[in-house]
């Protein structure tokens, strides 16, 4: 058997085992490592007296204090329901007119709608509505289906083309895949579309246009293309485009027509949150 | 070195250590490092600039994020603790290595071959989407055999010792073989849909499939990057430094609270879920009483340095070593604090979980494992030294300056990260949507790939290192001065 032997540095002798060389001193453990080792048992046997801990076949200890996470829960939304419950009589009484004549009501609602579009609106319309190429810009003072704060409020609580029965419908024609127009005729509507707001890049295609114009997509657009909210059919006589502007992009929506959908968050928002998102929207820059 | 450990050093067995498997594991584990640092600064990039998802799906993080994880832990991690463990058996045993080149050589290539289907599934979208645990069970079964091999290896190895006694680190390494067998073997039950097919499903659905994946993933963190490595710190820190381990007692005595503290410790991964409370209380217990026994680690690797800390300054192998225990001590400090509930809440799914965990795999693991490699080379090349210690030594700083950088900025980001998801304004809305979040990381995360690609440029700088070496080039530079004869085991 190995002979211990003490180490110069440490004064402590090695253990007298060897292996490839390497040696083991017969250090005690460091005190304090052994009183934190023993504080944190302490600590934890305190916590299992206390908290919920160990299972059993039929349950678990539920300790001392009788808490659990879901009772938390529970308290801390009874708590925020019960400070907004203050708010949402006010707004229950108030309509959208007279929250925005409501100095108090109106920053609270902005506050509200701010943050309940970031998270639900934001993904589609961008941050504070920008747009994107098929979701409407909501921060200028084109409204497809109506910029008052009740058009607005109305959009948001149910939707566009979906399922909900108060949502708002409306398609326009397939006009080249029912072949009610053949490709000639698109490509001279495109072309008065485009005189609409630019003027014309083909002056006499698009006189030609005129007429299909006036028998075809007057009566939604209007005479002039000025749209009209009711329907959702857009204006055409400015250069905002949902689905790109030019000859070749409003030529492929006149043939075979996209379409976007919006959900009814009235079957996702509370009636207050949804009056506070159209406040909120309706301030972005264009509301009318 | 003193008669003493010169005698020791002779074999005295007959048959001599294998160390040509030893030899490829080291280059092994030297390529998938670097493949696996390149891989996770790429993503760390894409996270910056999502652009360089190049709109492939084979490009895409969620493909090359597994491929990351796995190339570092398993590939470059695995290696160096397959090819350390073979070396350290064998000569802390004074026995060669059980079932011959033979059985070393299909553990050694059998790896290899899990690491290329694993990975080559990633990038092809083949995987169970468990969280360490991706390859799909053909994959599993292969590294199930491939597993039993090497613990028959090195199990055999330690029942033919010559020594009367087990070595600390053997135990360590003995721990990592078992209980990541039983974890594997845990973790992947599954049901495959048809013996043809690659898809197969858990056995467990809903809370007991997450409780089972991170009783799995907190001890992949817990047996391979921590008792695994453990057992190379054990052997090449007292081996580098020529001093005796510090104490033989807290070796044993945090052996065994680690081995039993360590496995309760998974449900930390699940607070604020729908595990249960008392599942929640007990992960959160048990972490906090493995905070001592994660130390005892550190304290006996950086005691084991008395009499012998002005290696620091002439060795930039021992700073690798001593820096990475530092790295341990401090990642195993904070991990317990992170598993508080009351701190969890705010460092729950923020970026301060990934800095967490890469101060413990850069810092701890990786530069354990560079430390280990750094001896390993010369060694079983026979080579006096290595070809530069200069180049180790800027290996060290640049990827310790790459460390910092990394954490520093995971730690600003994830803590303002967690503070803008619970902040609410006077009116009691939330302050923050998410994207406003990650807008606000924009700035950490190009910082966090800068010094991923420092980290990067350091493991290139260590290759090159090695092949001049292995080449038996000596690069002509102002050499350290020696170290003092070291006081250690001159008697």
């Amino acid at each position: 058997m190995a002979t211990t032997e003490k180490d110069a540095v440490t004064g402590r002798y090695t253990t007298g085992h060897e292996w490839d060389g390497i040696k083991e001193l017969n250090t005690p453990l460091p005190r304090w490592w052994v009183y934190v080792f023993y504080a944190t048992i302490v600590w934890s046997i305190g916590y299992w007296v206390v908290y919920p801990a160990w299972p059993s076949l039929t349950g678990y200890t539920k300790g001392l204090w009788n808490w659990s996470a879901r009772g938390d829960l529970v308290t801390e939304m009874a708590t925020v329901q019960a400070g907004k419950q203050v708010w949402n009589a006010r707004f229950d009484g108030a309509s959208l007119s007279d929250i925005v004549k409501d100095r108090e009501l109106l920053t609270y609602a902005i506050a509200g709608g701010r943050t309940v579009f970031a998270e639900n609106c934001a993904p589609c319309h961008g941050s504070g509505g920008a747009g994107a190429f098929g979701y409407p810009t909501l921060a200028d003072d084109e409204w497809i289906w109506g910029g008052t704060l009740d058009d607005i409020h109305q959009t948001i609580a149910y939707g566009v083309r979906n399922a909900n029965e108060e949502s708002r419908q409306g398609e326009m024609p397939r006009f080249g895949t029912d072949q009610i127009l053949d490709a000639q005729q698109i490509g001279a509507v495109a072309d008065y579309v485009v005189s609409l707001s630019k003027g014309a890049s083909d002056a006499a295609a698009a006189k030609a246009g005129e007429t299909l114009f006036a028998e075809n997509c007057s009566s939604c657009h209007g005479e002039r293309g000025e749209g009209m909210a009711a329907l959702g059919a857009p204006a055409l006589d400015n250069a905002i485009w949902l689905y790109k502007g030019g000859k070749d992009a409003i030529a492929a929506q006149i043939a075979n027509p996209r379409h976007g959908s919006m959900p009814a968050w009235s079957e996702r928002l509370d009636a207050t949150t949804i009056k506070q998102l159209a406040v909120y929207v309706h301030s972005l820059g264009g509301g009318k | 070195m003193t008669h003493a450990t010169m005698a020791h050093g002779v074999q005295r067995d007959a048959s001599p250590y294998l160390e040509d498997v030893v030899k490829k594991f080291a280059l092994a584990a030297t390529f998938w490092g670097v493949v696996g640092f390149i891989v996770g600064d790429y993503i760390a990039f894409q996270l910056a600039y999502p652009v360089l998802n190049l709109d492939l799906e084979w490009f895409s993080f969620g493909r090359l994020r597994p491929l990351h994880t796995s190339a570092v832990i398993f590939a470059f991690g695995g290696n160096v603790l397959l090819g350390t463990s073979f070396y350290v058996v064998q000569r802390t045993c004074r026995a060669s290595l059980f079932g011959g080149p033979a059985l070393a050589n299909f553990v050694f290539w059998g790896y290899q071959l899990f690491i290329v289907m694993a990975g080559l599934g990633y990038v092809l979208g083949v995987t169970q989407g468990r969280e360490y645990a991706e390859p799909e069970w053909f994959v599993d079964l292969w590294i199930t055999v491939v597993w039993v091999a090497y613990l028959v290896a090195f199990a055999g190895t330690l029942i033919k010792r010559k020594e009367p006694h087990i070595y600390v680190a053997n135990w360590f390494y003995l721990a990592f073989i078992v209980t990541i067998a039983m974890l594997h073997l845990g973790n992947n039950l599954a049901v495959p849909v048809s013996l043809t097919g690659i898809k197969s499903y858990s056995l467990f659905s809903g809370v007991q499939d997450a409780l089972t994946q991170w009783w799995y993933g907190h001890n992949a963190v817990g047996f391979f990057l921590t008792a695994g490595f453990l057992a190379i710190m054990y052997y090449f820190v007292p081996k580098r430094a020529e001093r005796p381990v510090y104490s033989y007692r807290l070796s044993i005595v945090h052996f065994w609270a680690l081995i039993f503290l360590y496995i309760w410790a998974g449900p930390h991964h699940l607070h604020y879920t729908a595990l249960p409370d008392w599942a929640q209380t007990l992960g959160m217990t048990f972490s906090i009483m493995l905070w001592m026994p994660s130390w005892g680690g550190m304290i006996n690797g950086l005691m084991t340095l008395s009499g012998a800390w002005d290696k620091l300054r002439t060795d930039p192998v021992m700073r690798f070593l001593v820096t990475s225990v530092a790295f341990y001590g401090m990642s195993t400090f904070e991990g317990p604090m992170m598993s508080i509930k009351a701190v969890n809440s705010l460092s729950h799914y923020t970026d301060w979980t990934v800095g967490h965990v890469h101060s413990g795999a850069l810092g701890w693991v990786a530069f354990v494992s560079f430390g280990a490699l750094y001896f390993l080379v010369p060694v079983l090349w026979k080579r006096k030294q290595l070809y530069s210690m200069r180049l180790v030594s800027l290996h060290f700083w640049i990827a310790t300056i790459g460390i910092l950088l990394y954490i520093t900025a995971m730690w600003i980001s994830g803590i303002m990260q967690g503070l803008m998801w619970r902040a609410y304004d006077s009116l009691g809305f939330l302050q923050y949507s998410f994207i406003e979040t990650v807008e606000a990381m924009h700035p950490y995360y190009v910082i966090r790939a800068v010094g991923g690609l420092l980290f990067v440029i350091g493991g290139l700088i260590m290759a090159y290192n090695f092949w001049r070496t292995i080449r038996g080039d000596v690069r002509t530079e102002v050499p350290y001065e020696a170290p003092h004869a070291a006081v250690a085991g001159a008697r």
